[in-house]
């Protein structure tokens, strides 16, 4: 589903931040990319949805078998890319509900599959707000405006949720949540792993993965991932710490 | 994409009607002289049949118009107007439009079509020759029935002046004096037409009144003249503009609105304004210079402003509120755009005259291109407005890194129990708002849409609803372009 061959990345500025990166991701699989602060997991996450201010120098990123570098970033997001954010954007004004649907229907006509009208798309909601233990009244306040840190990033697996993509990255959704935050978070992703589904988890943290399975784990350090292997591998991490790594950067 | 020969037959055969409904008026085209002079005042009053004393009432504007100045505080670039080279009067030509739709500016029709707007209203608002946009004759005259029915008067000005002289002679120039400032002067001289509506004491108008059905509003546009009076204990909603671009030959517009509410008594006043803006550079679009107040005349009256300008060169415009009587209430909701070389100054005024009255300004002004846009507002509380209470909420909006946003608030408080409130705040569209759009599958200009009416949706909950999905529709085609 998603091949990252030797990917290389530079900040406008002239900083490389990503170093070499390969990756390969299934569909039905969830991986975890871990790190210490400063590896360059948020900019990976970036660069793969498509944000401007980043120069790719070398390297090449397959999707779907689609040119992924080539593609604007609202394309990649028709396409079913779907990053949830490490802090969600306040849109003050617009409702999260009209600005959920707007996003919804903007990938449905993109794939020339019908719009949903306000009727259907409100009991597809319905449907997914049950176990994600979001109240309605967040659906009608102004898109992330507000909110608190915890129902910020509910929301952003809501609209997950809602959206259906094939490639969901998630930019750190587990920082600053407290324990009932991190399980609503969990279910949510648990719910979306799918057997035409990726997953990719973006953590510095274990915390996380005690509630959400990764077939693989990766570790980034220094713009490169310097370490691959299956769940335990996060475990060990927890234990001896991002530092014991240093040395085969 | 012509008008069938159909439905030219039957536009001609129903303003042929018109003329017993009297909306339609001079149609033999006649123009004054270019130039302004006290014949030409004399030469519009004659075209029009008017009585004596609104020559009079004309010719004391002219006067006046002649010792005054262009006001020139407002942050405005223009080239000064040469007032003599203008033509002051000209009856509608049935030849100088385009003869079809194949003949207007294909950019205009694609823009029509984004609006929605109706193959047939296209064509009267392009200014294509067919004299009548079809449906709307027959609707006004239906409308005028059922108003009739409740007293209520709505008509042109022209014929207010003939069959309800005694009203208009009553209100006219008592909330906007001729010697008002040089371009309601200006107007008062040689106004063309307008609308004129009066609703009697505790009859609620049961629709919302609009120039849109009358069918000579497009060209009365260049000094257009407006008396709206809602008599004590009366409800009046009323629309004005479109928002189709109009285009019109004549650069200078200066429109004068007057609204006057008794005891209890409510006017609701809602414009959108797209005239044309000129091209990216600025050339040929239209200079709106217009003076509109209202005067809270009785207790607990209220008058409620609600404005999105969106076309137009230059907008100087400050639609107030007099709020002589006890307990009145003054709104004002305003979303103004300038993109490309638009320069916009706009604003209100709210002069708190009597005892505990309240006024309410809500003002968004969003900037692209090489936009300028300023808030000028004015809160003044006499010595007598005991507890007089304002709050003043004026957001800017920046696109790009060129355009401006001024505000200047002035704040006048004579009366030491008065509570004034005055909140500004200016922000740009962020790249990370665009990135969060665009990456849940908006497109960017999609995106500009979604945050600006964001941030304009205090002012457009105010319109009615129908005004509202127009107008949210009219500020992305007003955006376009602006990021890239």
């Amino acid at each position: 589903m998603l091949e990252i061959r030797n990917l290389h990345a530079r900040l406008t500025d002239g900083r490389e931040i990503l170093r070499g990166i390969d990756l390969l991701v299934e569909a039905g699989e969830v991986h975890a990319i871990m790190g210490p602060n400063g590896s360059g997991k948020s900019t990976l996450a970036a660069v793969l949805a498509g944000r401007d201010g980043y120069q790719i120098t070398e390297g090449a990123v397959t999707y779907l078998g689609r040119d992924l570098l080539a593609m604007p970033a609202e394309e990649r997001a028709c396409g079913g890319l779907f990053l949830a954010f490490q802090y969600p954007v306040e849109i003050p004004g617009v409702n999260n509900m009209y600005f959920l649907r707007a996003a919804l229907n903007a990938q449905h006509r993109h794939r020339g599959e019908p719009e949903l009208d306000a009727g259907q798309f409100l009991r597809a909601v319905r449907a997914k707000l049950k176990f994600l233990d979001i109240g309605e009244d967040l659906l009608q306040r102004a898109v992330n405006v507000g909110f608190s840190g915890g129902e910020k990033k509910r929301n952003e697996i809501f609209q997950m949720a809602m959206l259906e993509p094939r490639l969901a990255i998630l930019d750190e959704t587990d920082s600053g949540l407290d324990i009932d935050a991190l399980r609503a978070v969990a279910r949510g992703v648990n719910q979306q792993r799918a057997p035409d589904r990726a997953i990719l988890l973006i953590t510095h943290y274990q915390r996380l993965l005690g509630y959400v399975e990764p077939d693989r784990v990766h570790v980034l350090q220094g713009g490169r991932i310097i370490e691959s292997g299956d769940k335990d591998l996060a475990l060990e991490l927890e234990r001896r710490g991002y530092g014991a790594l240093g040395d085969a950067a | 994409m012509t008008a069938s020969s159909d439905t030219v037959r039957t536009v001609r055969s129903l303003s042929q009607e018109g003329y017993k409904y009297g909306f339609v008026t001079d149609i033999e085209a006649d123009e004054a002289p270019p130039g302004l002079t006290e014949d030409t005042v004399r030469f519009i009053s004659a075209k029009k049949e008017e009585p004596e004393w609104l020559l009079e009432w004309r010719l004391a504007a002219f006067r006046a118009w002649r010792t005054m100045t262009p006001p020139n505080w407002a942050k405005l670039h223009l080239a000064p107007i040469d007032y003599q080279a203008a033509t002051y009067y000209s009856a509608p030509k049935q030849s100088a439009g385009p003869k079809s739709l194949d003949e207007v500016d294909p950019e205009l029709l694609r823009t029509y079509e984004k609006l929605g707007i109706p193959l047939r209203e296209r064509e009267a608002l392009a200014g294509v020759a067919v004299d009548a946009v079809f449906d709307s004759i027959s609707v006004a005259t239906t409308f005028k029935e059922e108003l009739g029915k409740l007293g209520i008067i709505f008509c042109s000005m022209g014929e207010a002046v003939r069959e309800h002289p005694d009203l208009v002679r009553r209100y006219l120039g008592t909330v906007v004096p001729q010697n008002d400032n040089f371009f309601a002067a200006l107007n008062s001289a040689v106004f063309s037409d307008g609308s004129f509506a009066y609703v009697p004491p505790g009859v609620r108008c049961p629709m919302e009144l609009s120039t849109y059905f009358r069918i000579n509003a497009a060209k009365s546009g260049q000094f257009e003249r407006t008396l709206l009076i809602a008599d004590a204990g009366s409800y009046v909603s009323y629309l004005e503009g479109c928002t189709a671009p109009q285009r019109d030959e004549n650069q200078l517009h200066a429109a004068v609105v007057e609204l006057i509410a008794h005891e209890d008594a409510q006017i609701k006043y809602s414009t959108v304004q797209n005239w044309y803006p000129g091209d990216a550079e600025g050339r040929g679009g239209i200079y709106n210079f217009v003076t509109k107040r209202g005067a809270c005349r009785g207790a607990r009256a209220k008058i409620s402003w609600t404005q999105v300008e969106t076309g137009s060169a230059i907008t100087w415009k400050y639609p107030s509120c007099l709020l002589e009587g006890d307990h009145s209430v003054g709104e004002f909701y305003s979303v103004a755009i300038t993109n490309n070389r638009q320069q916009a100054d706009t604003g209100t005024k709210m002069i708190h005259i009597g005892k505990d009255t309240r006024s309410t300004i809500v003002a968004k002004g969003i900037s692209a291109g090489r936009g300028q846009n300023t808030y000028r507002g004015l809160v003044r509380v006499q010595p007598r407005a005991q507890n007089a209470r304002n709050h003043t909420q004026c957001d800017s909006l920046l696109i790009g890194e060129r355009c401006g946003a001024h505000t200047v608030p002035y704040i006048e408080v004579r009366n030491p129990s008065a509570r004034v409130e005055h909140e500004a705040t200016t922000s740009k569209i962020s790249e990370d708002q665009l990135f969060y759009c665009r990456q849940r599958g908006l497109s960017a200009e999609d995106a500009v849409s979604l945050i600006v009416n964001g941030f304009c949706k205090e002012v457009l909950k105010e319109l009615p609803m129908e005004f509202a999905v127009e107008a949210q529709k009219l500020l992305a085609v007003s955006l376009e372009g602006s990021v890239g």
